[in-house]
């Protein structure tokens, strides 16, 4: 297990230095420049001077990028050029948002693809198998942003029962925030529901080949009982898989959706940073969705040999 | 100002509703049943980056905070009058060159320390000694300026200048503590009745109105503004009743079903701004003055607006919109003629015409640049679209380094045109050495030398193409029907939220 977290983090290391060195000087590659975009055209070139100065951006590379990643190891990602705002405090803030929805994203999508996947593969001689493998095949193609710009039009804007957009904290009550969150974590939860429907539904129907469940089935066991004790575990699998790559994009998919219903999440965050120049912003940013996408495959890894078994003896 | 929908009848039964709805919406609102609402929530795309325009460039700053939260000596009406504000009058000596001006009794800052001829004395001097912006140059024409009193200000400027005490109206002409502690770009410390409650980045700004306000306390004390990144959530956002107001609307195709809606009022205010096609003078092919012609007689102006904007702005032939004192109409001056366009482009020798064409991402210059391309197809211009992102690389390739050729931007500021054409260096590169002796004649002479003066120089960057100013944006604003004293008039940057009330009916 201590061997497993070793080779976690010094995965964790290695990607954090490759990705850090590579969004470093791609921004620095882009046209643009930050302290053009900071001051406006009003600026004079000596204002223009003064502020370059001020940010470090006139300095070498080297040096900018030895500060910046200095700042990282010590949890200070710098001050915005921008907006002049400390970034660590609203990085925090804008990865809880993120997180929040991502999150309760993923759980509908789970609530919803565990069973319809089941009984998709279950049923999958008959009717009723087929129409639902055949709606998550449209759910499929269906980009997030369009359910979320359907679900603002119906729900807010014709029914009026939820807000269009916005953000509320859980901590600033709980009834409001469920009223903010509600519509884009099920905007962004209704396209992986599809995806992970079609995962559960194929790893089922594998399963269902399978000879333990034949055995399970000869000691007496019904079909249901046989594919819930034990099938379902096997067919976590492949599942728990997908769950962390799409995890992983959704953190992606919630810049769209964080943009259609105004949420002030990492994406936004980001996306206004890039449109700023905001140099320090877009790397702290980017540098943070690293390393949480490593995390997640750590827990990937940690959720496979606690559903299987055998996986915690062969390490 | 146009009001293009009918006030609503059963004003009763909705504003009931709408005060229910938005007290399920904010926990804030303190709506007891027939009440009018002291609270209003304002819907604005273009996020103020931080609070302080005396560094930062952009209207958004100035947008939210002047004449809520910061104030001057004279503010510009709705006409684009000058009108008194923290001076109760002036009065100007005979040769025009000393203003003096008398300060209301009894203001303070939001501070609490009181606002006296000395502040004004060191907001002035700010302007020239610490404003980073190139728009400190209007205070240029100012030689000195002595608090004679405490409530008496003595302005002396160089030479006399119509274009001064206008500007004194502006964001150059906020007033500031003296001794300012405060950091600007955090904190707001004005005269006016407002203050800045609360900044939540990416989401909204609160103003809440002072309780030692110097001047009549505004009806609504609780302004919320929400930003928002495109026009289309903000349309959401009106139509579902999250925000009273939507403010300088950039989705001209939603306007009319928003029209529709008898709950709603959808006001097309005047702007500052115009949609100005650029054309590089400093460089081919529009440095030769045919071409440059062809091209204003190649495009068809209203049906750019028509098309692009589906009809909400104005045609202005000039970069002088109506509110300005010497506005004169020059729509007429290059009729759609796609003939005379090809004749002269003949002329030039510059027949099948190939250029690029800049167009910065933002939904009104993509719109126009779609238009204006089929129109120069028709006269043989093949212009090639080069998104540019924006700002970052319009400003970085069109406006700093000067490469482009053409380019569609809106230039919002109010009373740019001298900004825009009478500097050589300026992007345009449009060089004309007689406008600069005309624009200072004009500035230092007689109102009415002013005006005829500065008639002269829009007329000549007209004669001489130097570009198309296409139309003026509309400062379009669509509101809860039950919402008055809505100020759709930008004459200025300025938002300006003092005369909102809810109609008790």
């Amino acid at each position: 297990m201590a061997r497993h977290l070793a080779s976690h983090l010094a995965q964790l290391v290695a990607t954090l230095l490759v990705a850090t060195a590579a969004i470093f000087v791609l921004l620095r590659v882009l046209p643009g420049d930050p302290a053009v975009v900071a001051l406006g055209i009003e600026a004079s070139p000596e204002a223009l001077a003064a502020w370059r100065a001020e940010h470090g951006t006139d300095g070498p590379l080297v040096a900018q990028y030895l500060e910046w990643t200095g700042g990282l190891l010590t949890g200070d990602l710098g001050t915005s050029y921008v907006t002049s705002q400390q970034l660590t405090p609203l990085v925090v803030d804008r990865v809880q948002v993120t997180g929040i929805l991502v999150l309760l994203g993923m759980l509908i999508a789970l609530v919803v693809a565990v069973p319809v996947g089941t009984l998709a593969a279950v049923w999958h001689r008959n009717a009723g198998g087929v129409t639902l493998s055949a709606v998550s095949q449209v759910g499929v193609a269906v980009p997030n942003f369009l359910v979320g710009v359907l679900l603002v039009a119906l729900f807010a804007v014709r029914l009026g029962w939820l807000p269009s957009g916005g953000w509320s904290a859980p901590a600033d009550g709980f009834g409001e925030f469920w009223r903010h969150v509600l519509l884009p974590a099920v905007a962004l939860g209704s396209v992986q529901a599809a995806i992970i429907t079609r995962y559960v539904r194929s790893a089922v129907l594998e399963i269902m080949r399978e000879d333990f469940l034949r055995t399970a089935r000869a000691k007496g066991l019904t079909f249901t009982g046989a594919l819930v004790r034990h099938g379902l575990r096997n067919a976590g699998v492949p599942v728990v898989t997908v769950v962390g790559v799409q995890i992983a994009s959704m953190l992606v998919g919630a810049v769209v959706i964080e943009r259609v219903f105004a949420v002030p999440g990492l994406g936004s965050l980001l996306l206004d940073s890039v449109g700023n120049r905001d140099l320090l912003a877009v790397q702290s940013v980017v540098a943070v969705l690293v390393v949480l996408v490593v995390l997640l495959n750590f827990l990937v890894d940690l959720a496979y040999t606690l559903l299987d078994p055998r996986l915690r003896r062969a390490s | 100002m146009q009001i293009l929908t009918r006030r609503r009848v059963a004003g009763t039964v909705v504003a009931l509703t709408t005060a229910a709805l938005v007290a399920a919406c904010s926990a804030g609102s303190s709506g007891a049943d027939g009440a009018a609402r002291t609270d209003v929530v304002v819907g604005l795309t273009g996020e103020p980056t931080n609070l302080d325009f005396t560094t930062t460039s952009g209207s958004a700053i100035p947008q939210l905070l002047m004449n809520n939260v910061y104030e001057g000596l004279v503010t510009i009406d709705q006409e684009g009058e000058v009108q008194p504000q923290l001076a109760s009058s002036w009065e100007v000596s005979g040769d025009r060159t000393v203003y003096t001006f008398t300060l209301h009794d009894g203001v303070t800052f939001s501070d609490g320390s009181p606002f006296t001829a000395d502040d004004v004395v060191a907001s002035v001097a700010r302007v020239q000694d610490d404003w980073t912006l190139s728009l400190r140059s209007k205070m240029d024409v100012v030689q000195k300026v002595e608090a004679t009193s405490d409530t008496e200000v003595a302005v002396t400027l160089k030479h006399p200048s119509n274009s001064w005490l206008f500007d004194m109206g502006t964001s150059v002409g906020a007033m500031f503590p003296d001794d300012l502690s405060a950091d600007l770009a955090t904190e707001a410390v004005g005269t006016g009745p407002y203050t800045v409650a609360e900044v939540a980045p990416g989401e909204h700004v609160t103003l809440v109105a002072r309780d030692d306000y110097w001047g009549e306390p505004p009806a609504i004390s609780d302004v919320t503004v929400r930003y928002f990144a495109d026009a289309n959530a903000q349309a959401n956002a009106i139509r579902s009743g999250d925000i009273d107001m939507a403010y300088n609307m950039q989705a001209p195709d939603l306007l009319a079903g928003l029209e529709q809606d008898e709950d709603l009022q959808v006001i097309d205010g005047t702007s500052t701004g115009e949609v100005l096609l650029a054309l590089n003078n400093a460089k081919p092919p529009f440095d030769d003055l045919m071409v440059r012609r062809a091209v204003l007689y190649a495009v068809d102006r209203q049906a750019v607006l028509d098309t692009a904007w589906a009809g909400h702005g104005e045609l202005i032939g000039s970069m002088v919109p109506p509110t300005d004192p010497y506005y004169q109409d020059l729509t007429g001056a290059y009729p759609h003629d796609p003939d005379k366009a090809r004749e002269l482009l003949a002329e030039a020798g510059a027949e099948d015409l190939s250029i690029t064409f800049d167009v910065p991402t933002r939904p009104y210059a993509e719109a126009v640049a779609q238009v204006v391309v089929s129109q120069l197809r028709d006269v043989g211009i093949d212009a090639k679209i080069v998104p540019a992102e924006f700002p970052a690389v319009w400003l970085d390739k069109v406006f700093t380094e000067h490469d482009y050729q053409m380019s569609v931007i809106l230039h919002t500021e109010a009373r740019d045109m001298l900004t825009i054409f009478g500097d050589p260096d300026y992007y345009i590169g449009y060089d004309n050495p007689r406008l600069a002796q005309v624009a200072e004649r004009a500035d230092e002479g007689s109102p009415d030398q002013y005006v005829a003066g500065m008639q002269e120089v829009a007329r000549m960057i007209v004669d001489d193409a130097a570009s198309d100013p296409l139309f003026l944006f509309p400062n379009t604003v669509v509101a809860d029907a039950a919402l008055t004293g809505i100020a759709a008039d930008a004459t200025t940057e300025s938002m300006d939220l003092t005369g909102l009330r809810w109609s008790e009916d």
